[in-house]
């Protein structure tokens, strides 16, 4: 049996699991191991080709294989491990990584602290229960861009994209450009929930038509899809019978959600968040286990991968830090949702362990214009921020800042979202 | 008037360019935006992202882009350029795939580093 001790185990080596290591090792953790399944690091930024990555963080538009080699660049200088086709099977309470590869068998890796970085994976057809036929061509919009960016396969040539998050949005123009027809994007919310941007250079430049209030109620074909029928629906979400647009087709994405992938933190006994189906966290990614940190879209999905990288680096600093010191303590703030605020990262505030400010991040329930963020105490706003437009699919980030704490109360803060007219 | 949505940045600012006063923006949140609201009107262009075959690497694909933007008209022309280009490993991103596209004045040039098998 290998068994070796680290101060540091990333599990995942994804653009959070790259980001964490380095600033752990930064921070002065000596041995930091970065544990991954794939054959090479990087994560989804592998087959995400398009560019607009790093505008926030290098302050340039790179593609994401790019932006991930910038940063598995510096591991070798930064003294990071790495091992690659390395799969973690368990971890347990002590921080004891159960963990096996080809190339080393069983392994027991006992670290100080560990950052878990596993990412999301994709809803898939099965989630959201489309009727119909269960023919070959129904993919997700990854599993798509996979096989076509990375393994050189095309996988349709007429095709029907439900749901309008990012990646199918950004697959619509991918697939188009290698010389597919998309029929269609379907949407079935009133708003998508991927960036304007990718709306305008990933469908409107190339005259695809998006249906919003819409989804998919029948998949027919017998070996390989031959045709999907669409329907309006209504304030509940139901179909609307008479709506029905039938579009023959080969190929159905999916682009319809992530859910963070926490099989392992829930196995270790890590406290899980029901909004976001991630772990719940303190101010520094810390998570309900002492010495166990997560950061990324294992977490809270992301839009922007350049959020994924300082929110890892926020980890990768505090798994440094509990390796040498061990747990900061202190009085703790919860973080509650108001008014049209689906959830907040972090949920818990250690308020000694802030240094000048905390930055809260969360997402609104609806498409909402000209509206305030406050955040409030005891009855009283101690913080206010304006925001023109504000949107489901666009994560919000506030900055509180700690001169502000003497006046939180009960131990809570929340935060929430009103009309511009009915802030005080 | 027309109303954009500028696609410089993930923020997504909605422009307005008014063509009978110079193209002039409103609604930028930053010098970008003017830029990109008045060539959107004007000459609109886009980066081109897409693959091409590598032989003898530890992928069969490497990713690539062009340094620099093309005419929104010519970005399909550009794509059955690259049909033919094949690569042999080892790819190192920057490395010119085909110097310049089409006669554009841009060059396609790898994204991703492909050691060889």
């Amino acid at each position: 049996m290998n068994e070796a001790q680290y101060d540091v185990i990333v599990v995942g080596g994804g653009p959070a699991g790259l980001a964490a290591a380095l600033e752990a090792a930064k921070e002065g953790a000596g041995k930091v191991l970065i544990l991954e399944r794939n054959d090479e690091l990087g994560g989804i930024l592998n087959q995400c080709i398009h560019n607009g990555f790093g505008l926030h963080y290098f302050k340039e538009e790179l593609t994401g294989p790019e932006y991930a080699a910038r940063f598995i660049e510096k591991l070798a200088d930064a003294g990071v491990e790495v091992l690659l086709g390395a799969m973690v099977l368990d971890i347990s309470a002590d921080k004891t990584v159960h963990a096996m590869s080809r190339e080393k068998g069983y392994m027991l890796l006992r670290a100080k602290s560990i950052v878990l970085t596993m990412g999301c994976r994709e809803r898939t057809r099965g989630a959201i229960a489309i009727p119909g036929d269960r023919p070959a061509g129904v993919f997700t919009a990854g599993a798509a861009q996979l096989y076509m960016n990375v393994e050189g396969y095309m996988v349709g040539k007429r095709v029907v994209i439900l749901g309008s998050g990012d990646i199918g949005l950004i697959m619509a123009r991918r697939m188009t450009l290698e010389g597919a027809k998309v029929l269609a994007c379907v949407e079935l919310m009133p708003y998508s929930n991927g960036l304007n941007r990718n709306i305008v250079q990933c469908l409107n430049d190339y005259d695809i038509p998006l249906y919003l209030s819409h989804t998919i109620v029948d998949i027919r074909g017998d070996k390989r899809v031959e045709q999907v029928v669409v329907a309006k629906v209504d304030e509940k979400r139901n179909p609307i019978p008479g709506t029905e647009i039938t579009f023959d087709c080969d190929t159905v994405l999916l682009s319809v959600g992530l859910i963070p992938e926490n099989e392992l933190s829930r196995q270790a006994g890590v406290a899980i968040d029901r909004r976001t189906n991630g772990p719940i966290v303190y101010e520094n990614m810390e998570t309900s286990i002492p010495g166990v940190f997560a950061s990324g879209n294992v977490v809270h999905v992301h839009d922007l991968v350049d959020f994924v990288t300082a929110e890892s680096q926020r980890a990768g600093r505090a798994a440094a830090r509990y390796a040498r010191d061990g747990e900061p303590g202190g009085p703790c703030v919860l973080v509650e949702n108001g008014n049209a605020v689906n959830y907040t990262v972090p949920q818990k505030i250690r308020t000694d362990n802030v240094d000048k400010l905390v930055e809260i991040f969360f997402r609104v329930n609806f498409v909402y214009t000209n509206m305030v963020i406050q955040i409030s105490s005891g009855g009283e706003v101690l913080a206010s921020f304006k925001r023109d437009h504000m949107a489901p699919g666009e994560m919000e980030k506030v900055a509180f800042p700690k001169a502000l704490f003497p006046k939180i109360r009960d131990g809570k803060i929340t935060v929430s979202v009103v009309k511009e007219e009915d802030a005080q | 008037m027309t109303e954009l949505i500028c696609i410089v940045c993930p923020k997504g600012c909605h422009l307005r360019v008014d063509e009978e006063n110079g193209f002039a923006v409103t609604g930028n949140g930053c010098p970008r935006g003017a830029a990109y609201g008045h060539k959107e009107l004007t000459n609109p262009t886009r980066v081109l992202t897409s693959t091409v075959r590598v032989e003898g690497g530890t992928l069969r694909r490497a990713s690539v882009k062009t340094n620099g933007e093309l005419p929104k008209g010519r970005l399909f022309d550009a794509m059955r350029e690259l049909d033919g280009v094949v690569l042999k490993a080892p790819v190192a991103i920057g490395d010119v795939v085909v110097e310049n596209l089409l006669g554009l004045g841009v060059d396609l040039v790898a994204t991703k580093n492909v050691p060889a098998r």
